[in-house]
């Protein structure tokens, strides 16, 4: 029983998150938003450092790595607000495709990605959009239980704006055929489905810090009546608050990158849910009528969190879930089965 | 990462788990805040000590079985799981003993640590003063120098376990002319000297589980002393980190009371209203995150980590929890939820649940005021201005 990641695990997640702040600062994503919401040579560079191919078997030309390394990543993505879709690609799509890499067709898209010259999108058929549908050279659509692998020249795209204008989503047309099935085992897109909540509950733990961190570093300058807000109790109690909240979602977003398991999952998914709403709503009320602009930054994170809190499973969605695996009569909740099945 | 528990581990929880089916008491105990049920508690720490459970973490020659903080969160699931007796020593066990391992002598940790872990001298708690509550660096109660011997002058309240206990540890002002932070030092105080009274305080439920000590002249040597003169605030501040941190609440007893909840609500299900199941939910899942934190926290100190300001976010974080999960029991329980006594069928239950409520309501008072906690964070960990 160890529940620590390693010195290179740590240390990959703060290069990372250099890079990023680097590469990824709030400027540059206003920048992006002002243009068409994606940066080319910055994807480049993810490449460079690996990031497209680190869920990628070795086989492939990937990193290898597991979700239990890629989860670090994914916080990092999501404190910086990053509009380039990585998190979803290596961290549903790849681990998705890496189980069918014994097929050729597989671990050609499979080496594509790693190497940065194709994209994978994928969308849950519970989702009505799938995101980045638009710049995909492959889609993972769903019809029933099938799982399809498809080409982006065989698909229709209806885009839409969602409110972060860094998201970029489309409806999607296409006319499923046996040549691009990849699965039709029953129970696959629930699997998926626990892949797409962890993707979204690392980011949102980012984002709901990175909210924070802007909030603070607010309250620490702006001054009122002769002194900075942060010196009120009242706002330090708010923002105390939240960091609370994050600390005790933590943990499980981690857990569940380890077991991959639905309760964990549910029970990863909804504590971020929760927390990433309540740091926005206390980071826009710190920032006051500032944070109500589209001057500050804040937003941009903000409309990341309140964007992602809906798919995947929402959060009714996931206590749904929970509901039965911990309310059943059989359901193992005692203090010694937290880990008794790992 | 590995969340596996090794071979070592699972014979560890075996070995605990049947102690405990042998040896834990049937009926309950009585309160351990009435005089015969803390002489029923003592003998329950004497047992547990019988099995060198007293205090698992501890090194073998001090009563221990050197056992690591994994260990130590297994053998408390074990425990909660067992339903066994509240610990009536854990101001000694969980407070001042980890504060003892790292600040005390050779010759204190000697003095002290065993007879804590039998059972044969149960601690109070001595911080509180009538004006230094939230505000500790008030303290006023002088221990002034006399020869080798410290004399005591002054007032101590809130003092919990302090009606039947054996000692108490505590803050004393060993320089006079100093102020705020300065000047305290931190001193192991026998209750049956000479000048010390005692006037016990009922709490909510009407028993005296804490009470006021005034000191009159108490004379004491020197030697008891932790740390060095002048070092008090430094110590109770590691003190308060064990007991906001990581000891005095293992995760294990709020996961039991989830446990508890969980099946509360499953028997009345048919009949209470929707949203009740969210709350259910929630409690579990923090107990669960809980839980999950203090594995990552035990793994960081395993591996040579200090504890920080984790401390104050676990203190809010349990706290608040335990009243949630009270208020949500009542919640369920309806219009039965004020019987302190009665004859029906589920009178038992129902009275623990209350109980359990009065005593969550102190959760975010005791060890350091929520308020103090989040001030705490903002200060140190989101470097808001003082």
């Amino acid at each position: 029983m160890n529940f620590a990641f390693t010195e290179d695990q740590l240390l990959f997640r703060d290069t990372v998150r250099d890079f990023l702040a680097a590469e990824c600062a709030p400027a540059q994503v206003r920048e992006a938003a002002a243009g068409d919401g994606r940066s080319p040579a910055r994807f480049d560079k993810l490449v460079e450092m690996g990031l497209t191919g680190l869920t990628v078997p070795e086989a492939q030309g990937g990193l290898g790595l597991g979700l239990v390394d890629y989860v670090l990543i994914a916080e990092e993505a999501g404190r910086a607000a990053l509009p380039e879709l990585l998190v979803d690609q290596i961290g549903i799509a790849v681990p998705l495709l890496s189980r069918f890499a014994d097929r050729p067709e597989v671990a050609s898209v499979l080496e594509a990605v790693a190497t940065g010259a194709a994209k994978v999108a994928i969308g849950h058929p519970m989702d009505p959009f799938v995101a980045d549908a638009a710049g995909a050279d492959w889609l993972i659509l769903g019809k029933g239980d099938a799982v399809h692998l498809v080409p982006a020249a065989s698909v229709a795209l209806t885009a839409e704006t969602s409110v972060d204008p860094l998201r970029r989503i489309a409806g999607v047309e296409w006319l499923a055929g046996n040549d691009t099935v990849l699965s039709d085992a029953p129970g696959l897109w629930d699997e998926i489905l626990d892949l797409g909540a962890i993707a979204m509950a690392a980011q949102g733990l980012g984002l709901a810090q990175a909210m924070v961190d802007l909030a603070a570093e607010y309250a620490r300058t702006r001054q009122q009546f002769g002194k900075p807000i942060g010196s009120f109790q009242a706002v330090k109690h708010h923002l105390a608050t939240v960091q609370v909240a994050i600390e005790f979602a933590r943990a499980p977003v981690y857990k569940a990158a380890f077991t991959q398991r639905p309760r964990d999952v549910s029970h990863a998914r909804i504590a971020v849910i929760d927390a990433a709403a309540m740091a926005a709503r206390t980071a826009i009320q710190v920032f006051g009528a500032m944070g109500y602009t589209y001057e500050v930054d804040l937003h941009f994170f903000m409309k990341r969190a309140w964007a992602l809190a809906g798919v995947w499973g929402d959060r009714h969605y996931h206590l749904d879930r929970m509901a039965r695996m911990v309310l059943s009569d059989d359901a193992a909740i005692g203090a010694d089965a937290t880990f008794a099945d790992n | 990462m590995d969340l596996r528990y090794t071979d070592k581990q699972n014979a560890f929880r075996a070995e605990v788990r049947a102690w405990m089916q042998a040896n834990v008491p049937t009926t309950a105990l009585k309160s351990y805040d009435t005089a015969e049920g803390f002489e029923e508690h003592r003998q329950w720490e004497r047992v547990l000590n019988s099995g060198r459970f007293g205090m698992v973490t501890w090194p073998e020659a001090l009563g221990g079985r050197g056992a690591d903080l994994i260990e130590w969160l297994i053998f408390e699931e074990e425990y909660y799981r067992a339903g066994a007796p509240g610990r009536v020593n854990q101001n000694g066990i969980f407070l001042l003993g980890p504060t003892l391992m790292e600040y005390g002598t050779p010759e204190q940790k000697a003095r002290f640590l065993p007879r804590m872990a039998a059972g044969d001298d149960i601690w109070a708690q001595g911080w509180s003063e009538p004006g230094a509550g939230s505000d500790m660096a008030a303290i006023r109660t002088k221990a002034i120098l006399d020869g080798d011997h410290y004399v005591i002058n002054g007032q101590k309240t809130w003092s919990t376990r302090a009606v039947f206990a054996d000692w108490c540890f505590g803050l004393f002002r060993t320089d006079p002319e100093s102020s705020r932070h300065h000047g305290m030092s931190f001193i192991l105080v026998p209750l049956d000297t000479p000048g010390i009274t005692r006037r016990p305080i009922p709490q909510l439920d009407g028993e005296p589980g804490f009470a006021e000590l005034f000191f009159d002249d108490v004379r004491v040597p020197v030697e008891n002393r932790l740390g060095g003169e002048g070092q008090g605030w430094h110590i109770a501040m590691a003190t308060a980190g064990f007991e906001r941190g990581l000891m005095l609440r293992s995760p294990a007893r709020f996961q039991e009371t989830a446990r508890r909840l969980v099946d509360l609500y499953r028997r009345n299900e048919s009949h209470v209203a929707p949203g009740v199941r969210d709350q259910v939910l929630k409690a579990w899942m923090d107990a669960e995150a809980y839980c999950l934190n203090t594995y990552m926290t035990a793994s960081r100190l395993i591996a040579g980590g200090k504890i920080g300001q984790e401390a104050s976010l676990n203190k809010i974080f349990w706290s608040e929890l335990d009243r949630a999960m009270h208020e949500t029991a009542l919640s369920i329980l309806g219009a039965r939820g004020e019987l302190m006594a009665s004859g029906i069928p589920e009178a038992g239950e129902i009275a623990r649940w209350l109980k359990g409520f009065m005593f969550s309501l102190a959760g975010p008072i005791y060890a350091g005021a929520n308020e103090i906690q989040r001030n705490i964070i903002a200060e140190r960990l989101l470097q808001l201005p003082r």
